[in-house]
């Protein structure tokens, strides 16, 4: 049976450590909903979202209270709307109109986020990825809830170019779009290489084609535990601070587990993967800078920061991959800038620049995110930081992404708010030397030689 | 057996346990263990119950002990079903 010391430890993980479910999403399949008439497409989306979702929220506030566990977010995440609209969509307002219908249904469930106006261009963009794309500067700014995404590479297929560029000046164009509210639009958009199928979290959430009908994903995270677990291995080898992150790590995913089991019975919709991911709050004790501080870096950034941070993503893994036989999503450690006090702090005092976070990503869950850049950075700029990111993606066949926020009219020193879990980020320096030579020359970068494994 | 988990923090004092079984009898809940110990005058207590007859929903119950606690007797009391336990602490 259950001793005293045990339910403490979990309650105290859950009180002071903020151990939480970061997101149950369901993700919805919107292939059938395809219509050539727009207003029937938008029509059966909303019916589909609807009638598929509408107990998500209470569900997912009953297991918390069952289980005394908070859980953050309810979202869903939905076909790639590029796919979807497709058929009716001629213009960009076509697809704006798709958002809207999108937000409308995210709001009358209740739902925090909703994912999924997305493309999957990652080799060429047909002539409605095209057009989705150069609709997402208007569909951010007029929707609350929606989230975009667009896979621009993959390891298979090389790192389609031209979506590149046209990304660069999107990213700027979204910031424009909401210069008003401190460009918070970039904040709802992401790019991605080797974006997965099936993850949870925001903002790059969608439901994959080779998804069921609907899927249950749930997002774990906990950086707390893992500091509060590290403070007691200060002057310990190597292999002892292994073991603590990744029975921590264990016990976190294990947690996901019963409650991905729960809602999935409770809303009678398969079960797909577990993603546990350490994802940062602007929170106190909720960061994983500290984590990284907690294992002998003086702040995140210092020389030492990368290794400790594939340390630290590796053991999570192993971790939780003994707690469930359904990982997948991202699975890792995020290191967003803004939605991080460490990060923050490390980026304020200089310990922390894009050029570290970029070699951060090479060994982390996912890419450069939430970071804030002057808002006069050249939309070919932006282009020549997304390919780097993809670049790394590419060829060491892992998820890559980038969301950074062009702050219109800031420029380095000044801060931008965000508000909530999005949080607070002084605008970070980029090397002003030009690229666009580069980045303009159009097509596509090859698949590496190590793609070739049939 | 469903069973849920029902702990006790907060500054010892007279007819703690007493409120808590009260309310727990009025729910149709059966005690199976309690432990309990007290440390610098803060009383620590975990229960183990038996939720298979509860009277009424689970959430209704959780929220009514974490109110009298709160406003009665002066102590935090949670109440959690065993599952979350047992998954993080046994393979």
């Amino acid at each position: 049976m259950i001793n005293f010391r045990e339910v403490t430890e979990t309650n105290q993980m859950i009180e002071k450590e903020n151990l939480d479910v970061r997101t149950i999403t369901m993700g919805i399949s919107l292939l059938d909903c395809a219509d050539p008439d727009l207003g029937h497409c938008c029509e059966k989306i909303y019916d589909r979202i609807v009638k598929s979702s509408c107990n998500l929220v209470r569900v997912g506030e009953e297991i918390s209270t069952d289980f005394g566990i908070p859980i953050v977010n309810k979202r869903i995440s939905v076909t790639p709307i590029a796919l979807v609209g497709a058929s009716c969509c001629r213009t960009e307002e076509d697809y704006v109109q798709i958002a809207k219908t999108l937000d409308r249904a995210a709001h009358d469930v209740g739902v925090n986020f909703l994912g999924g106006f997305s493309a999957l261009v990652s080799k060429g963009m047909t002539a409605s990825d095209e057009l989705l794309i150069r609709s997402i500067p208007e569909a951010l700014s007029v929707t609350e809830l929606v989230c975009a995404s667009v896979n621009l590479g993959s390891t298979r297929t090389g790192i389609n170019m031209d979506a590149v560029r046209l990304m660069g000046s999107i990213f700027k164009e979204t910031a424009q779009k909401t210069a008003d509210r401190d460009s918070l639009g970039c904040a709802k958009l992401v790019v991605f290489c080797n974006a997965p199928d099936d993850n949870p979290f925001m903002a790059g959430a969608f439901h994959g084609v080779t998804e069921a009908d609907r899927v249950i994903n749930v997002g774990v995270s906990g950086p707390g535990v893992v500091k509060t677990a590290l403070e007691s291995m200060h002057g310990k080898s190597f292999a002892e601070l292994c073991e603590t992150v990744k029975k921590t790590a264990f016990k976190i995913t294990r947690v996901g587990m019963l409650v991905a089991r729960e809602a999935s019975k409770r809303l009678d919709v398969p079960f797909g993967i577990v993603d546990l991911s350490l994802a940062p709050t602007p929170a106190i004790g909720d960061s994983v800078a500290d984590i990284l501080c907690e294992m002998g870096l003086e702040q995140a950034g210092a020389p030492g920061t990368t290794a400790a941070l594939a340390l630290l993503n590796d053991q999570v893994k192993k971790g939780g991959v003994m707690a469930s036989s359904y990982v997948g999503g991202l699975s890792g450690a995020f290191i967003p800038v803004s939605e991080d006090r460490g990060m923050i702090h490390a980026a304020e005092c200089g310990a922390l620049t894009i050029e570290k976070l970029e070699a951060m990503t090479c060994v982390c869950s996912v890419g450069l995110d939430m970071i804030a850049i002057p808002g006069d950075t050249p939309d070919t700029t932006i282009a020549g930081i997304i390919a780097d990111e993809m670049a790394i993606g590419m060829v060491n066949a892992k998820t890559t992404a980038v969301r950074v926020i062009p702050v219109i009219g800031k420029g380095v020193g000044e801060t931008v708010e965000f508000g909530g879990l999005l949080g607070h980020a002084p605008i970070m320096p980029v090397n002003r030397y030009d690229c666009s030579e580069f980045v303009n020359r159009g097509g596509r970068i090859p698949a590496p030689i190590h793609s070739f494994k049939n | 057996m469903k069973k849920a988990i029902i702990t006790v923090v907060g500054k010892d004092t007279v007819g703690i346990i007493a409120a808590v079984c009260t309310y727990l009898a009025a729910c149709n809940v059966n005690i199976l263990d309690i432990s309990q110990t007290i440390v610098h005058g803060y009383f620590n207590m975990m229960m183990v119950v038996d939720i298979s007859a509860l009277s009424k929903p689970f959430g209704e119950m959780s929220e009514e002990l974490g109110r009298l606690g709160e406003e009665k007797i002066g102590v935090q009391i949670k109440c959690q079903k065993e599952e979350i336990f047992d998954e993080m602490h046994r393979i």
